[in-house]
């Protein structure tokens, strides 16, 4: 098992590691009453003693970016959402907690929808009523069967405690909350493609405008969060903005849950301050496995461009990783030493996107299989040099933001692009009989 | 109408619970292929009709999403990581190893229809990677191994 607070100097300030600190050794989840012994549903009541607008602003002091990828920062998107009475016709309000998690790298949300439902459940709760959102939808993929029970057991919990429900702790606020299983597709977690997944129908983004907090799950307004940023909530309304900014070393607040997998020692989850480096977490992990030299890593995911050893020192958040010429995205380090390969890393990368993509737009359901087969013909030895420029003009024709309809494919071009800058001998290496490292030339 | 009585009840509770039979389609999928391991045309067009939506409306749903599955299964479905991090630790020779084993190739099912693999990426278990999950439960089984595969299967994994 994998430790996620083990005293060491990466321990966030006070030692706290608030996300997962309470998370049991074995993961199991804790009933209401084990959760309530630690304090659990203390920040729900302290939120609805506030007004709504209060629960806002203190989460936009907190300087709160949303953890699913974009990094936008949570109450900016929540101040979109119409106060009660101002929206015509009737309908509830949602809130949806986007629980899909596919992306390659990227196994944060199993763990707090596994262990830490009741912490889900208080997040939702703050942040619905934060919203004016009378219906929580927690979406779960599929094959997280553990996530899934565990966040409906704690939410009939929850619900036979008063906890949800008509008239939540006598607050006058009240909300029905259910968990939504999806049934496998990358595009699922794009937070419009999920809405008409929702509505029943193929997962095809919508076109924004207008915005879910306008029209969003069945016409109406809709806030779609992911389960790590929701699950920060409770703590910065239980121990306040500025302690929550504390947390983290940079102007982006809290801690961050990181991933850390591929060629390391030990991968695992840790939790640490916001702007935590590469090395550091590396460090944790027991160092750099294979050969032992650090040959690249993607700091966020497999739709983050890959960073080099002289980047190991760039703190880890969204925006110190975007100027340094990746993405932070899901915050998931997939890490690579000499002996591994960044052509077939990207190819693997390119065929679960081609196979994950809704097949709307011609770039993508037509150019994603397309790069991914030359992407295999360069490491089978099969591809010519015009594959390696139809791989360019790929990589610059479709990557730019707004050139396909969702970011699938912007992201998808994420790895290939800084593949061809950074390491283009390597892959021009791969004309000459496959893959050089493979066979033992490099 | 064959289908179970007791899958139409809770389809229809599906219905009462999702708010809408259009909410529900996806649920209904996934009740029938949890009841009988897969969603063959009848059943489809059996939930088609207790939903009250047409069954084109139903199939264009369940064609979409590549955890229902529409060719039977075997009685245990291994879902193999083929992502980059379990790639980065051995994946292809855990691949490579099960189809040995089992002698069959991705999508398709064990003569004897104990195993069906699929391939799917990312499964969330990239810290115990090469990873899969398995069984109608989807448990999560990690770090594999070339050589463990055996007491795996053997164990009903
Ligand atoms: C192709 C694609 C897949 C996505 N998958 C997820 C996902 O699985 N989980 C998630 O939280 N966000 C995912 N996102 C981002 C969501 O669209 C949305 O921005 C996010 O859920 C908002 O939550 P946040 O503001 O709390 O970060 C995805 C985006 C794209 C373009
Ligand atoms: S970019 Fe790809 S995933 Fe996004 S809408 Fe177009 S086809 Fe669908």
């Amino acid at each position: 098992m994998t430790g996620l607070t083990p005293p060491n100097g990466l321990a966030p300030p006070n030692g706290l590691a608030p996300l997962t600190g309470r998370a049991r050794p074995d993961r199991v989840p804790h009933t209401l009453a084990e959760w309530q012994a630690l304090g659990g549903y203390g920040a729900v009541a302290r939120a609805l003693r506030m007004t709504p607008r209060e629960v806002v602003d203190m989460v936009a002091e907190a300087h709160l970016n949303g953890r699913g990828g974009a990094g936008f920062p949570a109450a900016h998107k929540w101040r979109f959402m119409p106060e009660p009475g101002t929206t015509p016709g009737d309908g509830p309000s949602y809130l949806i907690v986007n629980g899909d998690e596919m992306e390659p790298g990227a196994f944060k949300d199993r763990l707090l929808l596994e262990a830490l439902p009741h912490q889900v459940i208080e997040g939702a709760t703050i942040a619905a009523y934060g919203t004016h959102a009378s219906e929580v939808i927690v979406l779960i993929r599929d094959a997280y069967r553990g996530g899934i029970a565990a966040m409906q057991r704690a939410i009939a919990e929850a619900e036979a405690a008063g906890l949800l429900g008509q008239n939540i702790l006598g607050s006058g606020f009240s909300l029905r909350m259910r968990v939504h299983p999806s049934a496998g597709r990358y595009i699922v977690g794009e937070e419009t493609a999920l809405i008409e997944a929702l509505e029943g129908k193929r997962a095809v983004p919508r076109k924004r405008p207008p915005f879910p907090a306008q029209v969003g799950l069945w016409g109406r307004p809709t806030t779609v969060n992911n389960v790590e940023t929701i699950s920060l909530v409770p703590h910065i309304l239980e121990h306040g903005a500025q302690w929550f900014r504390a947390l983290s070393r940079t102007e982006e607040g809290g801690t961050k849950l990181y991933g850390v997998s591929g060629r390391v020692n030990r991968p695992q989850l840790i939790e640490a301050p916001m702007g935590t480096t590469a090395r550091e977490l590396i460090d944790r992990c027991g160092g750099v496995s294979g050969n032992g030299v650090l040959r690249c890593f993607q700091p966020g995911g497999g739709a983050s461009g890959f960073l080099e050893p002289g980047d190991l020192d760039v703190p880890l958040d969204f925006g110190h990783t975007a100027r340094a010429g990746s993405m932070f995205g899901t915050g998931t380090l997939i890490v690579l030493d000499q002996t591994a390969c960044p052509v077939g890393v990207t190819a693997r990368h390119m065929r679960f996107y081609a196979r994950e993509s809704c097949g709307w737009c011609t770039p993508c359901r037509d150019g994603l299989p397309w790069a991914a087969r030359i992407l295999d013909a360069l490491e089978e030895g099969t591809a010519t040099r015009s594959d390696l420029d139809v791989l360019a003009m790929t990589a610059a024709e479709a990557g730019p933001r707004g050139r396909s309809f969702c970011d699938l494919m912007g992201g998808a071009m994420g790895p290939l692009a800084s593949l061809l800058a950074r390491f283009g001998d390597l892959v021009a290496a791969h004309l000459d009989g496959g893959c050089p490292i493979r066979r033992g030339m490099l | 109408m064959t289908l179970p009585a007791d899958l139409a009840t809770r389809i229809r509770a599906a219905v009462d619970h999702d708010g809408s039979p259009q909410a529900a389609m996806l649920e209904a999928l996934r009740l029938i292929q949890h009841a009988e391991g897969w969603v063959s045309d009848e059943r489809l067009a059996e939930a088609a009709e207790v939903l009250g939506v047409g069954v084109a409306e139903l199939e264009n749903l369940a064609t979409f999403y590549s955890l229902i599955f529409r060719r039977p299964v075997g009685e245990t479905v291994i879902l193999l990581c083929d992502g980059a991090p379990c790639w980065l630790n051995g994946g292809d020779a855990v691949r490579d190893a099960l189809f040995a084993r089992l002698g069959i190739g991705f999508g398709q099912t064990t003569a004897d229809g104990r195993y069906t693999v699929i391939n799917m990426a990312c499964v969330g278990g990239c810290d115990r990677a090469p990873a899969a999950v398995v069984g109608r439960d989807r448990r999560l089984v990690g770090p594999l191994s070339p050589d463990g595969l055996a007491a795996l299967l053997e164990g009903g994994l």
